[in-house]
């Protein structure tokens, strides 16, 4: 009896459990009993009554057809209703093997699916990274030249030529050496700065000449590079990754050299980069 | 240079499946850019019935050689693929595989049913079944294997459904032909009823005791097969 309990949880719905009832009979689906296939139906769903099982109305209804092939036939061939045919359409006998005929096929199907399923599981395709072609003409073309860098500071300085007008001359606060130092420590900070944060805080033309000069360097030291990712797009300043360890030693002696170099001469100085 | 070898050239290369008209494609590209290049200028007019048959060959040549890969075509597009036998090994080489669990019975034959008879509305599917498919149609949209594809022009303009591209994907067929047993399923068999009826040799002789076993349900059942 427990046999069946386990058996009920694998059948997908009345139809289901006819065919597994005809093929434990044998027997084609064509030729089969209908009147014996109906008593163990009913059997399975007195059974699933028993184990308290919830029984789906699906199987009720087919339960009732069953019940209702099975009770025509009960009687004797000569008094069977033959007539209503016409208006009831078809044999309810015919119209449930067609069904079963049918529902078997797409079981059968389904498990052919299966087989398919887990075949492709195994199947794996060949999925090649991007071959990589060496890029280095596109790596420099972005980039930048010294006149790309001087074209930059020049409009930050046009700033400057509009506001100062009325000429004051004051001390220079700023030293080449101190905006080195600076950078140097914004470059600690973030990975990569935009050219014209750099510029931001300067108050005159002197101290955005003091900052370029000190980009300059830097540059020429190899320790920052500076990048266009689109054209005529902003210039980004980043740290130049595969540097000399000899920082702390070359900026001092570059920062003496620097702070004497005349600071208020502007870009002229700049052709001082090799 | 034989137009086969190119072929096999690009989808050794390529990062997904191509179909015929993406191969077509990248040869005409090819031949725009490379215009001095006599072979490759050559195949600027390629056509893809052409392509479509020089696949084939590649693939059944492919088969021959019986290499440890070959070249499928899955949704119309074509790619390279190891045997399934040699599973074991790349399995540890690639990890496991990014694959949903496998479909239950009852998705599996949900989706058999549409993938034959497609479009299908999901009464015509229950009618087959004799069950409900409410939860296992659900599944199958969810997964991407069964999609929405109109509605019928029945009263109530029920949704019809049909399988995707993904669908072919997952079970690896080139389209809906590949199916197996497909024209049998496929044509919409309505079995002409043999007149003589398969029921039963000697039914009115049936044991009186199956009789009186039977006998509640016998009651209630002629009211209800109505609807059947």
């Amino acid at each position: 009896m427990s046999e069946y309990k386990v058996q009920f949880e694998v059948f997908e719905g009345p139809l289901d459990l006819l065919l597994y009832l005809i093929k434990k009979e044998e027997v084609d689906i064509y030729s089969v009993n209908l009147t014996k296939l109906a008593t163990q139906f009913i059997e399975y769903i007195e059974i699933m009554r028993e184990f308290d099982l919830e029984i789906a109305g699906e199987f009720l209804v087919m339960a009732s057809t069953l019940m209702y092939i099975k009770s025509r036939e009960l009687l004797p061939v000569d008094q069977q209703t033959q007539i209503e045919e016409e208006d009831e359409g078809e044999d309810p006998r015919w119209e449930l093997i067609r069904q079963l005929v049918e529902y078997k096929k797409f079981k059968d199907a389904a498990a052919k699916l299966q087989e398919l399923e887990a075949r492709q599981a195994e199947v794996y395709p060949r999925l090649p990274i991007t071959p990589v072609f060496e890029r280095e003409p596109m790596l420099l073309k972005s980039e930048v030249t010294i006149f790309h860098l001087l074209n930059a500071v020049n409009t930050v300085l046009k700033r400057f030529e509009q506001r100062d007008n009325p000429r004051e001359i004051y001390e220079d606060k700023w030293s080449v050496s101190e905006k080195i130092e600076q950078i140097i420590n914004l470059m600690v900070l973030r990975p990569l700065v935009r050219f014209s944060e750099l510029f931001t805080d300067a108050t005159s033309r002197g101290e955005v000449v003091c900052t370029f000069l000190a980009l300059l360097e830097l540059i020429r030291l190899k320790q920052l590079l500076c990048v266009q990712p689109e054209d005529f797009g902003e210039i980004e300043i980043k740290k130049r990754e595969p540097s000399v360890a000899a920082e702390s030693e070359v900026v001092p002696a570059i920062g003496e050299k620097a702070t004497s170099a005349p600071t208020e001469s502007g870009s002229d100085s700049a052709p001082a980069t090799s | 240079m034989e137009l086969k070898f190119i072929i096999e050239a690009i989808l050794f290369s390529a990062q997904k499946p191509l179909t015929p008209a993406e191969l077509r494609d990248v040869l005409v590209k090819a031949a725009a850019e490379e215009a001095a290049d006599a072979t490759v200028k050559a195949l600027k007019k390629i056509k893809e019935a052409d392509l479509i048959v020089t696949l084939e060959t590649l693939a059944q040549e492919h088969e021959a050689a019986a290499r440890s890969y070959r070249l499928v075509c899955v949704a119309d597009a074509w790619q390279f693929v190891t045997q399934p036998e040699f599973s074991p090994w790349l399995k540890t080489l690639v990890g496991v595989k990014a694959r949903p669990p496998r479909l239950s019975p009852a998705a599996l034959e949900t989706l058999a049913i549409v993938a034959y008879r497609q479009p299908m509305t999901r009464a015509d599917i229950e009618q087959i079944r004799g069950v409900s498919v409410d939860g296992t149609m659900q599944t199958l949209l969810e997964r991407g294997l069964v999609e929405q594809s109109g509605r019928a022009e029945v009263i109530g303009r029920p949704a019809l459904y049909r399988t995707t591209s993904g669908f072919l994907e997952y079970l690896g067929l080139k389209g809906l032909e590949d199916l197996p047993a497909a024209d049998e399923l496929r044509r919409i068999p309505i079995e002409k009823p043999d007149a003589p009826l398969t029921a039963d040799p000697g039914l009115a002789t049936v044991a009186p005791e199956e009789l009186k076993l039977e006998e509640k349900p016998v009651d209630s059942a002629p009211t209800e097969e109505a609807n059947q």
